[in-house]
């Protein structure tokens, strides 16, 4: 990076250093060690099985599933599988914690090194992956509704989750969060996390430090849980001045972990526990070392769809697009493969990547819906657009067109066009007999022109169109009203 | 056939009977409750539900009565209490999880009533099978019936005192350190601790979770053979750690003679290593006389006694009492007074719920044992304590390894000495931790393991053989033991009055 | 090395434990007198020995079971809280979490 993008991105003259541990929940049909369900939203501990709840006498047994999901994972990163990992128990006493220890895994993660690359501007960014580990979640304390106690509900307890380790290679919250959505699209692409952040299925925790630039980094508060990109923004922000803020007036950070309150908009130091140092790892003895075969890693890399960086470049590659539209194309599979469809059906992809950038996704957020539910199909918008480009429809006749199809009115593009008589008028007899009606019924008008009053040519081009019902070709009505006026 | 004789017979015996109709599985059922109440002074019980043993016994005898026969069916037993039962409180010997009711029964409890066996009820046993006397059982002591003074042994102390008194024919106990063997040698009956993964761990309440392991108990080799065939096998879908090791017929295994056996050396070929360590100062005389006669009879039986050494037994005691506290403190952290078990009736914020109702629901023993465990694993400790415990614990195994090329099986006392008097070393942690030697390594090393009654010691009580065999092995140990018991009728002795 | 006081009191907090003074006494004199025992695992030259985590190891390479991503267990909330101290509309009550 050059020393003046360094000095660009300094805040008050010290530099933010960011690392990230993302909780993302594996998308398995049952937990981790368990066969209770993982469906969010269950009535409190109705998915909490006897292995959840730790009932004395329970084991657990690994899901091969969550195995499957940390190898795509680690292949979509260009991560090392490890041929052997260890899952250990960190034990602490928690009201969400069943068993007094989580599983996890400490020495030796199944996914190791790694790296996320994405655009910030037009600047690519690389972030590096120290680690992705197995471990299992925990339940929920609800504090709400009862006084002087909390409930505990283990539903959660369980459930798969994938950590996922960075060093601490970001440099701004701008970078921060581009690395969040650039991870949150990848796990959704490939399959292994539904991402949704707000039932917690990917939640970011942001190691945050300042330091001067060239000095050895500082003390780092971790925010935890930020469950929005929004809140990121705001909270890195909010801690970094808070930070630098504490140094000017002379006080050294203390290493803490803090929570974001989205109301005021600040972060606020949680109840340390005071023995939190002390978690007694050690390999649970309940579980054996996994062991991954190199013939089923070369399965799932079998498997493996094309990755959203890849696909943008070959984008711009096969249809010319520009580099903006097929980083937004490739948002999510369905949007691409809807693009790639229209395309290739009707030859025009850049005309269907303005489409689909302005109509249909404007008409999916106005209505809150994803393109898997699209109601136009790519068949339709691509016999939509060849119709613009075959001249048979203006580009506003064509916006009704699709309004039409939206709606559900008619599922065939050539019928609407004839249904509702949006059809141009390329027909030059007819275009002439009612240019001479015009004329003839605005002489003045057509005086003035001739006169030199250049602006009457636009009024009586108006006029033609109205006569036309906005049928006549624009282009056509000018050619031949200027050869009349002659 | 008249119904105060049933006592006195072992499973099979017993099976016959109830398959041919000479007594039903009701019959034995009813009577062997009603003798648990004639001498519940034992205190070898801890709970009973007759309408469920009774219900359980009459599908038995429904089930004779179609024409099945398993060697099982309708036979009466009962579950050490650690392993979890649908219809009695589990309770682990603590208070901790007094009343508790599982809402699912253990691999092995479900695998034997599978096999039709009746449950009479849960045998007491040491807290969360923490001991070596039995004395550390929340509900009171259980007492020897050779004299009821002393310890049964521990930590399956109700399921050997039972046995022996002629409670029950058989019952389940488990070894993680010699808690099979060492009751079964001072209450002179029969137990096996099979091979580490050879028995479902899923509803044991875990102690030491790479120790623990289920066995039998009865009063024979072939008894504990029809047992362990029922119970054992892999448990693929609940226990990650059992082995996927095809179950073995154990009763056929007995009828087989060995390669070059005669009528008079039943054994021949048989090599027994002697490991010099368990045969020293270390060892009380009485105890050592016994086994020294015991093998000499297996030598009469045809097997040949070579001198092995196992250099790092007395290393077992630490490395055990390293690694069993250290496995048991997170497991006994479930225990916190949340999802079950018992909750301080005063307390004030949340940690101090916890602190009440742990401190109140755990015994001395198991606090003492959680604090060990705790401490080895904490920060800075982890590599000098556990980590090296695990690094002598693949010697020790190796050193069995190297001895399995000199010898076919390990023989040599269960205990260096008869049972103590109850409350002679409750006191005193380290005197318990010490009686255990001969045990432990075995332990370690995930080796099955049995004791065989080999005649008596000091005040008349009871020494066993241990004998260890190879992993996997535990055909050729249980055919080794009844051998031994064709031959003997150690086995058989009857404490007086029962 | 022996332990002290402190040492006990730290450890009982870790493993949520109260031990009254007198208690923490013997405890310190047991945890001391059993920790002399086990120092003689210190004079036994480890280097390059792999720790035993799993007994059979030792004869055949041991490796977890996986299986199927199958979600096959029923609700059984009222059997799994039939020993619960407390429990209100489904959930095990405890005193006040504070984050």
């Amino acid at each position: 990076m050059s020393d003046k993008k360094q000095a660009s991105l300094l805040v008050q003259g010290y530099e933010v250093v960011i690392g990230f541990e993302t909780h993302a929940q594996l998308s398995t049909q049952s937990k981790i060690f368990s066969r209770a369900p993982t469906a969010f939203g269950a009535e409190p501990n109705t998915q909490a099985c006897a292995v959840d709840l730790a009932l004395p006498g329970t084991l657990p047994v690994m899901n091969r599933g969550a195995v499957e999901k940390a190898i795509r994972l680690g292949l979509a990163l260009g991560s090392h599988i490890a041929e052997q990992s260890v899952f250990a128990r960190k034990n602490y006493f928690y009201p969400d914690l069943p068993k007094g220890y989580q599983i996890s895994q400490f020495e030796i993660p199944v996914v190791q090194g790694g790296e996320v690359s994405f655009f910030l501007g037009d600047e690519k960014k690389t972030v590096h992956l120290v680690r992705a580990h197995l471990e299992e979640d925990a339940g929920k304390s609800l504090h709400e509704d009862f006084i002087g106690q909390s409930g505990i509900d283990l539903n959660r307890a369980g459930t798969p989750l994938l950590e996922i380790v960075t060093e601490p290679d970001m440099r701004s919250s701008a970078e921060a969060v581009a690395y969040a959505k650039e991870l949150h699209k990848i796990v959704t692409w490939i399959g292994i996390c539904d991402g949704n952040m707000q039932e917690g299925s990917f939640r970011c925790d942001a190691n945050v430090s300042v330091r001067k630039p060239g000095a050895a980094l500082g003390t780092r508060r971790e925010i935890k849980n930020l469950n929005s990109f929004k809140f990121m923004q705001q909270a890195i922000d909010y801690e970094v001045r808070w930070q630098i803020e504490q140094i000017e007036d002379g006080h050294a950070i203390q290493q803490a972990t803090v929570l974001f309150d989205p109301d005021t908009g600040e972060t606020r130091a949680m109840r340390t526990k005071e023995d939190a140092a002390d978690y007694r790892y050690f390999p649970d003895p309940d579980l054996p070392p996994l062991v991954i075969g190199r013939d089923w890693v070369e399965r799932v890399k079998g498997e493996m769809p094309e990755l959203p960086r890849q696909m943008a470049e070959r984008l711009v590659q096969t249809y010319g697009l520009p580099e903006y539209d097929a980083t937004t194309l490739t948002q999510s599979p369905a949007m691409a493969a809807y693009f790639e469809t229209a395309a290739q059906a009707c030859g025009s992809p850049k005309l269907v990547s303005n489409w689909i950038m302005g109509e249909v996704s404007r008409r999916l957020n106005a209505e809150e819906r994803d393109m898997a539910s699209v109601p136009v199909s790519a068949a339709q918008l691509a016999a939509l657009i060849g119709r613009i480009a075959d001249g048979t429809v203006s580009n506003n006749a064509a916006k009704q067109v699709f309004e039409a199809l939206w709606n559900g009115e008619a599922s065939e593009v050539d019928a609407v066009i004839e249904a509702k008589g949006l059809k141009q008028m390329n027909d030059t007899g007819a275009l002439e007999k009612i240019i001479d009606e015009v004329m003839a019924a605005n002489a003045p008008m057509v005086e003035q022109f001739r006169a030199g009053k250049e602006k009457s040519f636009n009024a009586l081009v108006g006029l033609v169109m109205k006569a036309s019902k906005g049928k006549a070709n624009p282009q056509q009505v000018n050619d031949v009203l200027r050869q009349k006026l002659q | 056939m008249n119904a105060p004789e049933l006592h006195q017979m072992g499973v099979a015996e017993l099976a016959t009977a109830i398959a041919d109709k000479k007594t039903s599985a009701l019959e034995a059922a009813q009577h062997l409750l009603a003798r648990a109440q004639q001498h519940a002074s034992l205190g070898a019980y801890l709970a009973f539900n007759e309408a469920f043993t009774l219900s359980q016994a009459r599908a038995a005898d429904a089930r004779l009565a179609t024409g099945e026969r398993t060697p099982l069916l309708g036979v009466p037993l009962a579950h050490k209490d650690i392993f979890v039962t649908q219809g009695f409180p589990t309770t682990a010997g603590s208070k901790m999880l007094a009343g508790y009711q599982s809402p699912f029964d253990a691999t092995v409890v479900a695998n034997l009533a599978a096999a039709g066996a009746v449950t009479l009820g849960k045998l007491n046993c040491d807290e969360f099978a923490m001991g070596s006397g039995n004395d550390n059982s929340a509900f009171g002591p259980a007492h020897n019936p050779w004299d009821v003074s002393r310890v049964p042994g521990g930590s399956s102390g109700g399921s050997a005192a039972a046995v022996a008194a002629r409670l029950l024919p058989a019952a389940t106990g488990t070894d993680t350190g010699g808690s099979i063997r060492q009751p079964a040698a001072f209450c002179g009956i029969t137990g096996i601790k099979p091979t580490y993964g050879r028995c479902s761990r899923y509803g044991m309440v875990a102690f030491a979770s790479s120790l623990d392991q289920a066995g039998p108990m009865a009063r024979s080799a072939a008894d504990c053979a029809v047992l362990l065939t029922a119970m054992a096998g892999p448990d693929i879908d609940r226990d990650s750690t059992s082995l996927d090791h095809p179950a073995e017929d154990y009763t056929a295994v007995l009828a087989q003679p060995r390669e070059g056996a005669t009528a008079a050396q039943p054994l021949k070929g048989l090599r027994i290593g002697l490991p010099t360590e368990f045969f020293g100062a270390g060892c009380a005389p009485d105890v050592l006389a016994a086994v020294r006669g015991a093998l000499a009879e297996y030598e009469r039986l045809g097997a040949t006694l070579v001198d092995i050494s196992l250099p790092r037994t007395e290393l077992s005691i630490p490395v055990y009492y390293v690694i069993a506290p250290a496995e048991a403190s997170s497991n006994l952290s479930r225990f916190d007074g949340v999802k079950f078990g018992h909750r301080a009736a005063q307390h004030g914020d949340l940690i101090d719920m916890y602190k009440k109702s742990r401190s109140e629901g755990f015994g001395p023993e198991v606090q003492r044992r959680i604090m060990i465990g705790t401490y080895v694993l904490s920060h800075g400790y982890y590599d000098a304590y556990y980590l090296q415990a695990q690094k002598i614990r693949r010697l020790i195994a190796q050193d069995f390894q190297q001895a399995f090329t000199q010898c076919d099986l390990i023989a040599g006392p269960v205990a260096p000495t008869v049972a103590w008097k109850i409350g002679e070393k409750s006191e005193d942690p380290m005197a318990n931790y010490l009686a255990d030697i001969y045990t432990l390594s075995t332990s370690l090393a995930g080796l099955p393991g049995m004791s065989v009654p080999a005649g008596f010691g000091a005040a008349g009580m009871p020494v066993g053989l241990q004998l260890v065999g190879n992993y996997f092995k535990e055909g050729e140990l249980l055919h080794a033991a009844h051998a031994f018991q064709q031959a003997t009728d150690w086995h058989l002795k009857t404490p007086q009055g029962y | 090395m022996s332990l002290t006081l402190s040492d006990i009191g730290r450890i009982a907090n870790l493993a949520r434990l109260e031990l009254s003074a007198a208690q923490s006494e013997r405890m310190l004199t047991q945890l001391n007198g059993f920790f002399e025992t086990v120092e003689q695992m210190n004079a036994v030259d480890t280097t390059g020995v792999e720790p035993l985590a799993h007994p059979t190891a030792v004869i055949d390479h041991v490796s977890l079971r996986l299986r199927p991503d199958v979600a096959s267990e029923p609700n059984h909330r009222e059997a799994n809280q039939k020993s619960a101290p407390a429990v209100e509309r489904g959930l095990f009550l405890v005193p006040k979490v504070i984050e």
